[in-house]
């Protein structure tokens, strides 16, 4: 990626086209030019408190009349509430209900999120491994940790399929082991890896549009594209969320 | 996006920016920018979690509940209000059938009634025609007898007429004797 970067470059300099799709993922301060630290108030910054302010007008705004007969936008609010706790009741079953703001939280800050990304010239948080996997890993060790602490060393029977014949549990118990332990890479790649990939096709279609001879392919083909990233976003939201009540379930009733 | 703010090398800051200030590689495999995003998005998280947990979710249960609640109000309400029209529905049906029962008692004394008073009427009738006949009987007797009566009179002077205008003399007691025997055969 880095040598096409470069090799973008000089064809730019030497007035051809100019790709630059990752350039969209740079991480900078919001305020002067200096270096990115921890603290400083970067884009990264920005989109998530442009998410913050999104949910919170979706879901507090939107149903503060608490009407009976709801509004469209305490409909949405409440469409939410209800797609993601029939999820986390049928997934993870009732007692996995205890659970159900932090399911909220994932869901409503990824779906928020991919969105804010969809809007042009904006900064997608999630498309960053650093975001992704802190939601993973937040994921993989929360479940980890409740299902020693309501299982006690029971969560070990996750790993150990007593349904399978005598001679092949060993083997499908280390296939397990590893499987589990693979669930926090995939669970953020999966998402990272969509949302990045999606935005950075866009902008190589927009590097085309250059070309006045294939510049209305161009913008079918954004069209397209964009269509296509607006259905990624939700179902990568949902897919992140329905995975993490499989793995919710998983801690709570570890046999199989 | 980022070229506008870097012009020169000299600006560039970062090792994963290049002379132009485009990306070198994935900024996502950028380490140097992971934990300002690690720290902002924990920071994100916390409050999304807090707006969600405090507010948004327990206003949204309830008024789910609250709506659930009234449903189920309305659907028994609808429940009694058909129980009391089925019952209305009863009441009409009996104060009919009542109605008409007591229209047919009604109907039935009327006509006892009307029955009677002909019945009564009819008598009275019967009995004024039998007089009038056993009057008439008596008259239609009466005047038989008369005129029988008148026949023997008039016999008797017819007889005594003749005899006398036979040259005989009349003993008025043979003849009425002659004329009764007579009229008797």
């Amino acid at each position: 990626m880095a040598t096409e970067t470069h090799g973008a470059d000089k064809a730019a300099e030497a007035g051809g086209l100019v790709f630059h799709p990752m350039d969209q993922f740079i991480v900078k301060p919001l305020f002067g030019d200096g270096a990115v630290g921890m603290f400083t108030i970067t884009n990264v910054t920005l989109w998530l408190f442009l998410a913050i302010v999104t949910i919170t007008i979706m879901m507090v705004v939107g149903t503060s009349r608490r009407a009976i007969v709801p509004s469209r936008s305490q409909s949405v609010a409440e469409m939410a509430y209800g797609f993601i706790h029939k999820m986390v009741e049928d997934v993870a079953g009732k007692d996995g209900l205890v659970y159900f703001p932090y399911i909220m939280t994932l869901f409503m800050f990824i779906v928020t999120a991919n969105f804010l990304g969809l809007i042009p010239m904006s900064f997608t948080t999630t498309s960053h491994f650093a975001v992704t996997v802190v939601l993973a890993l937040a994921v993989f060790l929360t479940v980890t940790i409740l299902g020693f602490v309501k299982n006690g060393a029971g969560f070990l029977s996750l790993f150990w399929p007593s349904s399978a014949p005598a001679p092949l549990r060993p083997v499908l118990a280390i296939i397990e082991l590893i499987s589990y332990f693979v669930r926090p890479v995939s669970h953020s790649i999966r998402l990272a890896g969509n949302v990045m990939a999606g935005h950075a096709v866009i902008k190589v279609f927009a590097g085309f549009a250059a070309v006045a001879a294939i510049s209305p392919l161009t913008i079918v083909a954004i069209t397209a594209m964009y269509g296509l990233e607006i259905l990624v976003a939700f179902i990568q939201a949902y897919v992140f969320t329905i995975l993490t009540c499989v793995y919710l379930k998983d801690a709570l009733h570890p046999a199989h | 996006m980022a070229t506008e703010s870097h012009g020169a090398a000299s600006d560039v800051v970062s090792a994963c920016l290049d002379a132009n200030g485009s990306a070198l590689g994935m900024p996502q495999l950028c380490g140097e920018w992971v934990w300002n995003q690690v720290f902002w998005l924990v920071i994100a998280l916390v409050v999304i979690y807090f707006v969600l947990a405090r507010i948004a979710l327990p206003r949204i249960a309830s008024v789910l509940a609250e709506r659930q609640g009234t449903i189920t109000n309305d659907i028994a309400a609808a429940e009694e209000l058909k129980r009391k029209a089925k019952e209305a529905e009863a009441a009409y049906e009996q104060a009919l059938a009542d109605a008409r029962s007591e229209a047919q008692a009604i109907a039935q004394k009327t006509r006892d009634a009307i029955k009677a008073d002909l019945d009564k009427a009819l008598a009275k009738a019967d009995v004024e025609i039998g007089e009038k006949t056993a009057e008439s009987e008596k008259a239609i007797a009466e005047i038989r007898a008369s005129a029988m009566e008148n026949v023997e009179v008039v016999a008797k002077d017819t007889a005594e007429a003749i005899v006398a205008a036979l040259g005989g003399k009349v003993d008025a007691g043979k003849v009425a004797t002659a004329v009764a025997s007579r009229m008797k055969g």
